[in-house]
């Protein structure tokens, strides 16, 4: 049940992009059509939900006080081991892409090396480590959070598509519009917040 | 390791300058187009999570760009040093190391210099490690040009980044707290410059607390791509 919550939480009340606006340039950048905002999407629930568990390990077993050698705390060592844990999986996450569609490669171009500095997935790990999650909580987390990533990506894809026949002034059609509709769903979204999942 | 690596540069730059002019043409532009027709925020769509973070206040903003700047600038210079030596898999782990790098040296700076403001952005200095605008010219410019020249785009960048968030953060001060930079200046009791409740006919006034929400970033954010491309047609993208 604790861990419906802490799913439901990460994907709807504390939407990454809608809540936090974290990950915002290859939201932005990738959410012209439908299709290749799914890919997008399925790649990020994929990276966090891998590097959450990981980071987790590797927080808990190396880096927190103590562990390794008595006195000695690692922490200072937890931006560089975390973002290097993100970088090797992104890397390996273009190969698999890359391999089986090269298609979907091509359409997502620069911004799937920039998964790395999304900043919904290093800020994942690092709420996990403030937040200090569990084992199979961090796990949660992780696919909880990259699936609010997904939905928001896919609904403002969505979203843009049918602006292709609306009427807008010329200037602000495209990135102009889609700032100013984030900024709605994000006002939108503040609604859901103060929600407690865990007390139904 | 940062130290070392920028000696090296040190020595190295000045064999880059004999071949080609110090600060021709080309070069200007490298540091011009990114304030307005090359737009890391507006026209790459590059480093918007901190573009919003940050910009309730004025004084963190113009930190933030500073470290930008700073930190564009060397990550662009160092990985275009070693550009030949990078095994293409390993590329971006490489990129990021010297990215965390240069931000820990940034952060351990204004430690030591002012460590009021620290505690202010502690979390936001450790986010420029995953600011796109740094990784993104580094893939995008650095890796395919020669050391000069990225430098000179690496703070271009920085400071097309720092024009746009110092903007925004004037813009959410001003209208959402009334202050300017800490200095008070329109607000409801004698502290403010402009007190509200003594001048009858400005009663009506009161800060815009819609400013101080992230969406209002947004909000300014998209108004000023509409003013950019409305004066500058050949921005206009039909997506």
């Amino acid at each position: 049940m604790e861990y419906v919550s802490i799913f439901l939480k990460s994907a709807f009340i504390e939407n990454m992009v809608l809540a936090y606006f974290l990950g915002m340039c290859s939201y932005l950048a990738v959410s012209k059509s439908v299709k290749t905002a799914f890919g997008l999407g399925l790649a990020v629930i994929f990276v966090l939900g891998i590097t959450m568990p990981i980071n987790w390990l590797i927080n808990t077993y190396l880096l927190a006080d103590g562990v390794v050698i008595a006195g000695v705390d690692l922490s200072f060592l937890r931006f560089i081991i975390f973002i290097a844990v993100i970088a090797s999986m992104v890397q390996l996450v273009e190969m698999i892409i890359e391999k089986f569609s090269p298609s979907l490669y091509n359409s997502l171009g620069i911004f799937l090396p920039l998964i790395t500095v999304n900043c919904a997935i290093l800020g994942g790990s690092l709420f996990m480590v403030s937040r200090s999650y569990g084992f199979g909580m961090s796990v949660t987390y992780g696919l909880g959070s990259g699936f609010g990533w997904f939905l928001a990506i896919i609904a403002i894809a969505a979203i843009r598509e049918k602006l292709r026949y609306s009427d807008v002034p010329p200037a602000l059609r495209g990135l102009g519009m889609a700032f100013i509709l984030t900024g709605l769903m994000g006002i939108a979204f503040m609604s859901l917040m103060g929600i407690d999942p865990s007390a139904y | 390791m940062a130290e070392t690596s920028l000696e090296t540069q040190a020595a190295e730059k000045p064999a880059v300058v004999e071949k080609e002019p110090l600060f021709g043409k080309k070069e200007r532009r490298l540091l011009t187009d990114p304030l307005d027709d090359n737009n890391p925020i507006t026209v790459q769509v590059l480093g918007i999570c901190s573009a919003l973070a940050v910009t309730t206040l004025v004084i963190p903003s113009v930190v933030i760009s500073v470290a930008v700047v700073f930190v564009c600038a060397f990550a662009n210079l160092i990985i275009s040093v070693l550009r030949n030596r990078i095994p293409n898999q390993v590329r971006m782990i490489v990129q990021l190391v010297v990215i965390a790098t240069l931000v820990t040296v940034v952060e351990l700076v204004l430690k030591a210099l002012d460590y009021g403001v620290y505690k202010q952005l502690s979390v936001f200095i450790g986010l420029i490690i995953t600011n796109c605008i740094v990784m993104g010219r580094l893939e995008a410019f650095a890796m395919a040009n020669k050391p000069w020249k990225a430098f000179l785009d690496g703070i271009g960048n920085g400071l097309g980044y720092g024009l746009i968030l110092i903007l925004v953060s004037v813009f959410r001060e001003v209208f959402g707290k009334g202050s300017f930079a800490g200095f008070k200046i329109i607000g409801a009791s004698p502290e403010y410059l402009i007190d509200t409740a003594s001048i009858s006919w400005l009663g009506w006034y009161s800060n815009n607390n819609l400013m101080v929400l992230p969406a209002a970033a947004m909000f300014l954010i998209g108004i000023f791509i509409w003013i950019q491309r409305a004066r500058n047609p050949k921005l206009v993208d039909i997506s």
